[in-house]
């Protein structure tokens, strides 16, 4: 069985997940406006966790808070559930399809075959939505891909029941119920306050203050760590980044195309004007990126160097300090 | 980002006929989608990082050669894992994995435990005791 579902690319999985499934319930939502209202935004330092022997930093809210607040802002209901066994997990996602129920799952990258090898790492917060099944194969729309593709049953199976942080356990959500018409307005400055204060929280590894931490650290690494872990500690801020779902520079573009849909919403002219602001933060973000990369390129590890990107982030994190200050005081 | 600044460098992303999504600015101020081929500033980061994995499973590989660990260190660093990630795959606490490390203690184990392995790995235990 095939669901009508239409599939849009999207720049990161879980805002075309939410999109798609409004979309598919006559609901007509951008990205950047689930991302917005889901106060998606967010720089996060988060110490004593190694990925990929990499300190880790993330440039976006936690998987899964950003559906869950849209959805709450919005006045619709989710449905989630988690599994322990593989066998009421696949049951529960066919009796979904058989229902014409397209769902969101969330699923690990490792075993997503469709993915190049080079993409394919244990990071288990990816989302895609299934919206049919046909010979034993399912259909999946997975919104940072540009084309749908299929995934058979023990294909699907592993990637539900990856392992690791993060497990998906069979993880499936879907939209439940939904008001006569959105909240938009309220919901938009519910979402925009939220990420003002979490971006200027008082917080060393949150926010604009996370920033000046991160960059405190990079300009240690070179002594402390050698040039070639300095280097891979590097590349993967970088990474994290510009990684496929960031819609480039580190979300910074996805939140400023929010804020200029959010100035017409609300009729805020202001928003406009600070959208262009997000957008040159945005431009920061990129050339921090263009300047980290001449350094493992070259794969020197020169004290300068380092300091002079660790002096862009000092730079980025004042811009976004003073940035959300005033987006604060705009709505 | 204006539109037209949209990298559209050799990307990693070819083999899967796909490029990647991002936002820019059209000529008109305002905001838009435009696909992206790649960008070698993170290109050349994947690029190290995949490197860098590599340089792990030549060295563990060497080192299960010289009967310094047992191919299960070999095969996590292949499978790109890290010990917290083996552990919860095979399901077993982090300090016994790291115990089945010792070449003398994995020469005792268990079918079923090397099994276990064997599984997470989808290889045959034959494959497990003697890498290629």
């Amino acid at each position: 069985m095939q669901i009508e579902f239409t599939h849009k690319q999207s720049a990161h999985c879980e805002n075309g997940v939410v999109s798609n499934l409004m979309r598919h319930n006559g609901f007509e939502v951008s990205e950047p406006m689930v991302f917005g209202i889901g106060s998606g935004l967010l720089f996060c330092y988060i110490p004593f966790l190694k990925v990929n022997h990499a300190p880790v930093v993330t440039y976006r809210a936690m998987p899964g808070l950003i559906f869950n607040r849209f959805a709450k802002r919005v006045g619709i209901k989710i449905k989630r559930e988690k599994f322990n066994s593989p066998e009421t997990a696949k049951a529960r996602l066919d009796e979904n399809l058989q229902k014409n129920n397209p769902v969101g799952l969330q699923v690990g990258v490792y075993n997503l075959l469709y993915f190049p090898d080079e993409y394919r790492f244990h990071f288990n917060a990816h989302n895609l939505v299934v919206y049919g099944k046909e010979n034993e194969n399912y259909l999946i729309s997975d919104p940072v891909m540009e084309q749908v593709t299929t995934l058979t049953e023990k294909q699907l199976e592993k990637v539900r029941f990856a392992k690791g942080a993060f497990a998906p356990k069979g993880h499936i959500y879907y939209p439940t119920s939904f008001p006569k018409t959105l909240e938009l307005k309220s919901a938009i400055i519910k979402g925009i306050k939220q990420t003002c204060r979490e971006m200027t929280a008082p917080v060393p590894i949150v926010g604009y203050k996370g920033i000046k931490t991160i960059s405190k650290l990079i300009r240690k690494w070179p002594k402390k760590k050698g040039a070639k872990t300095a280097n891979h500690y590097l590349g993967q801020i970088v990474r994290m980044q510009e990684e496929i779902g960031t819609g480039g520079g580190g979300f910074r573009y996805i939140y400023a195309a929010f804020l200029q849909e959010a100035s017409q919403v609300l009729g805020n002219e202001k928003l406009k004007e600070l959208s262009k602001e997000m957008t040159k933060i945005g431009d920061d973000w990129r050339d921090f990126a263009v300047n980290a990369s001449r350094i493992y390129k070259n794969r020197s590890a020169q004290n300068d160097a380092y300091n002079k990107v660790a002096d862009e982030l000092d730079a980025i994190a004042d811009s976004e300090a003073a940035f959300f200050k005033k987006l604060k005081k705009a709505i | 980002m204006k539109k037209e600044e949209v990298p559209q460098d050799k990307g990693l992303l070819d083999s899967a006929h796909t490029k990647e999504l991002t936002y820019a600015v059209d000529e008109n101020g305002e905001y838009t989608t435009a696909l992206s081929s790649g960008w070698d500033p993170k290109t050349i980061a994947l690029n190290n990082a995949i490197k860098e994995i590599e340089e792990r499973v030549a060295k563990a590989k060497e080192r299960v050669q010289n009967n310094e660990t047992s191919p299960i260190e070999y095969y996590m660093e292949l499978h790109k894992m890290d010990l917290p990630i083996l552990s919860s795959y095979v399901g077993l606490w982090q300090w016994r994995v790291k115990r089945h490390f010792k070449p003398n203690i994995f020469k005792k184990l268990s079918q079923k435990t090397l099994q276990r392995y064997a599984d997470v790995f989808e290889i045959s235990i034959e494959e497990l005791k003697h890498i290629s």
